[in-house]
């Protein structure tokens, strides 16, 4: 009550004090003493100047931030450009010294070991990001399951290696591709659970709630209504996985280590033997002193990196939506 | 409206997609499913918090042994011998930390400004001034080029990130390296009196690990600080070109002092993402036992020293490397957690506004 009084007598004694001065011709012009030409756009001008000056800076720093990206890509085509042939894809590394050679068996070790990290990942994390997107606001086990799904982003690639070597080399008593495989997922795991929770929350809320006005049960919900709703959403956050797992070397140092050779023993495929991956290859032959070896490391440099950067566009076009990580 | 008659037409041609009643209440089975499905996605969220539990538990478990052998001390002395069974990890735990620092400081500079780059949208407005000479920025074809252009810059930044760091680290072994040595050497030969260039670079050495590791960095900082800068609320901004304030008036007075905790968010988890990173640094910090200033030196963080001892390392060897595997696995897991909690309230405090 008496804040609307005060206001009263406020607004009063404003229009009075207006009339006076206009009566009295004494309103000063609130623009005095104002230098415009000082809010001039000009060279001459300090503060418009630093503006200048400061923009053409971070245009010139993001140009910079961007020269090793066209850097890596030019190196790659033009080192290991040349050497590309298909029988690369299909021989197997080289002996030192030795001629020729391919990476057939890292490719196929590759695909092997990101294929196993996929199929523990993909169900694990879609189930756990429906719940975190169905969970209510205040719901305790979202909240840390959401947390933790952050910090495992984060996660050093090197330590899921140490983990699945010390969970399952010294277990089982050898590398292998499972092991490999298994510390992949570590590293996917929470990619699949933070873009599976967006895509679901993107989900209009109507839908869902009319599948439930049919009458339709949660699981029916999902199945029928968020799944097939979210999927492109879902597959984005698979894609952006695999690529990541593709192309990390850490986590199978010393899980699947390297091999020389095919994946099979006496005709059979066995998955429980040293597997070779692409980046392994490139780690290894890196730092070897021979020219053949290093010129291979940066073939299968060329192909990783096409093979990562395909699969991620690819996965950034089943959705237009901004993934957050 | 529908008539009565367009009702009975589609409930008989319902009928006869599925012959019998079709509505019903959910059948026992049905409902069991559902239960079963409900209880199947809690406990599939709660493995990733044992997930977690398990990796520490399992690192810890291993480490005991060295833990129990070699104590605090570990953490402090600055030898490295198998044959002495004599270890301590200093020189990794300060080599992590400052090739982590340096990269983080350039990566920042870099990142914060391609942030500001992108949020003020620098590209698109530059491709409108292009097109408006040509009269074409109503163009229905042209007319879209700025924000084409603008969301391809933003995916390249990303595409940074995407490249695997075994490759960042071959490009940094074979054109980085020779690419900087003369630089640096001469810098040597200069100003050798000054503790930073005391060395010379003879190869792999802190400075091209750390130039390669602000690269890798740099998209984690861009993406999250962008991310900060866009959600400022657009009023405050305009408040600020009311009161006359020139564009970097109002970007260093209103929109960074706004954004700063989502800022500072993504710097706190690109540095978590620098202190884990194994394998570029693995390739290009030299692995040398040295605690050192010098940015041309060879040293050792780590993630190098995991990822180079672990595969030749013997039953003894392997109790030590946990323990530094949990060294490590302590600093980034704090790291990261106190990342996600400042990004946390980050969000809640732009919400607020």
């Amino acid at each position: 009550m008496t804040d609307a009084k005060d206001k009263e007598a406020k607004a009063a004694g404003d229009e009075k004090r207006l009339s006076i001065r206009v009566s009295e011709e004494t309103v000063q012009d609130p623009f005095e003493g104002v230098d415009f030409s000082e809010l001039e756009l000009s060279l001459y001008r300090p503060r418009t100047l630093l503006s200048i000056l400061l923009s053409g800076l971070i245009s010139c720093m993001t140009l910079i931030a961007l020269v090793p990206l066209f850097a890596v890509l030019w190196m790659l085509l033009w080192r290991g450009g040349h050497k590309l042939s298909l029988a690369l894809f299909t021989t197997l590394p080289p002996a030192p010294l030795e001629q020729g050679g391919g990476f057939g068996n890292a490719i196929i070790g590759t695909i092997l070991m990101v294929s196993i990290a996929t199929l523990i990942t993909v169900p694990l994390g879609i189930l756990a990001g429906l719940f975190l997107a169905q969970a209510l606001k205040d719901n305790k086990l979202a909240s840390t399951v959401r947390l933790s799904a952050k910090v495992l982003t984060g996660f050093p690639s090197i330590l899921a290696g140490v983990f699945a070597y010390g969970a399952i080399v010294l277990t089982t008593g050898g590398y292998s591709a499972i092991a490999g495989g298994i510390a992949l997922s570590i590293l996917m795991l929470p990619t699949v659970i933070l873009t599976s929770e967006s895509a679901v929350a993107m989900v209009p809320a109507r839908m869902k709630e009319a599948s439930i006005g049919m009458g339709a049960t949660g699981a029916q919900t999902v199945w029928m209504v968020l799944l097939p709703t979210a999927m492109p959403g879902i597959l984005t956050g698979i894609m952006l996985a695999v690529a990541r797992a593709a192309g990390e070397t850490a986590p199978l140092l010393f899980t699947a280590l390297f091999s020389n050779y095919w994946l099979t023993s006496h005709g059979r495929l066995n998955i429980m033997q040293p597997t070779a991956s692409l980046a392994v290859l490139i780690y290894n032959f890196a730092g070897m002193p021979f020219k053949n070896q290093v010129e291979l490391a940066w073939a299968a440099a060329l192909v990783l990196v096409v093979l990562v950067l395909v699969i991620n566009l690819i996965g950034r076009s089943f959705s237009k939506q901004q993934i957050e990580l | 409206m529908a008539s009565a008659s367009d009702i009975a037409r589609a409930r008989e041609e319902v009928a006869s997609w599925h012959p019998g009643q079709i509505w019903h209440p959910p059948s026992s089975l049905q409902k069991w499913t559902d239960r079963i499905f409900r209880q199947l996605c809690v406990v599939f969220a709660a493995t990733t918090i044992a997930l977690i539990a398990i990796l520490v538990l399992e690192i810890g478990v291993k480490a005991f042994p060295a833990f129990g052998q070699y104590g605090l001390g570990f953490l402090y002395r600055a030898t490295w011998d198998p044959n002495k069974a004599n270890y301590g990890i200093l020189p990794e735990i300060w080599g992590t930390l400052y090739t982590s620092l340096l990269a983080l400081l350039i990566g920042t500079l870099f990142g914060v400004a391609a942030a500001i780059f992108l949020s003020e949208g620098y590209l698109g407005e530059f491709v409108f001034r292009l097109l408006k000479i040509g009269n074409l920025h109503f163009h229905p074809f042209w007319g879209k080029l700025p924000t084409r252009v603008e969301t391809v810059l933003k995916s390249l930044i990303e595409l940074l990130a995407a490249v695997p760091s075994v490759v960042y680290g071959l490009w940094g072994l074979f054109v980085v390296i020779p690419l900087i040595r003369p630089f640096c050497n001469w810098l040597h030969s200069q100003f050798g009196w000054f503790p930073f260039f005391s060395t010379d670079l003879s190869g792999p050495g802190i400075l091209p690990a750390v130039l390669v590791l602000s690269i890798m960095i740099l998209p984690t900082i861009t993406a999250i600080s962008r991310d900060a800068l866009v959600a400022v609320p657009p009023k405050l901004r305009m408040a600020a070109y009311g009161l006359g304030a020139t564009r970097w008036e109002t970007i260093l007075g209103v929109l960074l002092p706004t954004a700063s905790r989502g800022v500072f968010g993504g710097i706190v988890l690109a540095f978590g993402r620098a202190l884990g990173e194994t394998m570029a640094l693995a390739m290009l910090v030299g692995n040398a036992n040295r605690l050192t200033l010098s940015l041309f030196s060879p040293a050792n963080t780590l993630a190098a020293l995991l990822a180079n001892s672990f595969p030749e390392a013997g039953a003894k060897e392997v109790p030590v490397l946990m323990y530094a595997a949990l060294v490590l696995l302590a600093i980034t897991l704090v790291v990261n957690l106190f990342g996600a909690l400042v990004l946390e309230r980050a969000a809640v405090s732009v919400e607020a506004k």
